[in-house]
């Protein structure tokens, strides 16, 4: 399962981009109730996303993005357009999804 | 060991020539993470930090569209876009949180200067964002009011 949720549709040659990340986006700044022990820093650290190959957006995330992080984002395109979204977080986990512009 | 020099260099020199072209097209595409400017808890060097000067100029061109009070702090949600062209950049600053930076979005001639996300807030605090065009940095800023902090566990 992609953790990477994303729609996008065009409309007058502007494609508006949607999507939601699956992550728990940790601060580094929480306690463990129980143990009492820091919950290590666990976010996405950058964002990149391409259209037809062609880069659109370069985001950089600290931990201040809230949980499950939700991204919109515009871009000159049309129908059809391969839109592609990647993330890489601090613990070096990655994803990426490709969708079609409807 | 004039020999062993020489193959040990030569190695050297062909590493050299197979990293250099992803060295230089991996800077080109990706701009590292600003570790730096994450980690600064103060807003005016989390800014100077970020563009080098602290020469802000308020602007109604900038629209930043949050909730003038947040229910909860964990989830509030910012728009921002602009009218201006040219945007390089644009960086969403929360005064009161431990660090100010909390997200920044480098924009192509492809992108449209319109970003929309959802931020933890820990208490009521200004929230800035900065509009890089040209030279010149815009920015608009509007208090949002936290009543349930985002921080806490």
């Amino acid at each position: 399962m992609s953790t990477i949720k994303m729609r996008s549709k065009e409309s007058n040659g502007v494609v508006t981009v949607k999507a939601l990340i699956k992550h728990p986006m940790e601060t580094g700044q929480r306690k463990n109730k129980k143990t009492g022990d820091m919950i290590p820093a666990h976010y996405i650290q950058e964002v990149h996303s391409k259209a037809n190959g062609k880069d659109v957006i370069t985001i950089h995330w600290g931990p201040a993005v809230s949980k499950n992080p939700y991204l919109t984002f515009k871009y000159k395109g049309n129908k059809g357009d391969d839109v592609e979204i990647s993330w890489v977080d601090n613990q070096g986990n990655k994803d990426t999804k490709i969708g079609k512009v409807k | 060991m004039k020999r062993r020099n020489f193959i040990k260099n030569s190695m050297l020199f062909a590493g050299v020539l197979t990293t250099l072209p992803s060295v230089l097209f991996a800077k080109k595409s990706y701009a590292a993470w600003p570790k730096t400017s994450f980690d600064i808890k103060d807003l005016t060097d989390s800014v100077k930090s970020v563009y080098g000067h602290n020469n802000l100029e308020e602007s109604s061109k900038v629209k930043l569209k949050a909730p003038s009070i947040a229910e909860n702090g964990a989830i509030v949600p910012i728009n921002v876009s602009t009218s201006l062209e040219n945007v390089d950049s644009i960086m969403i600053f929360v005064e009161n949180n431990p660090q100010p930076l909390s997200s920044g979005y480098q924009l192509t001639q492809l992108a449209e200067p319109s970003i929309g996300t959802r931020l933890k807030m820990g208490k009521t605090s200004n929230v800035m964002a900065a509009v890089k065009s040209g030279d010149k940095v815009y920015t608009s800023t509007q208090e949002v009011k936290v009543t349930i902090g985002g921080c806490g566990g």
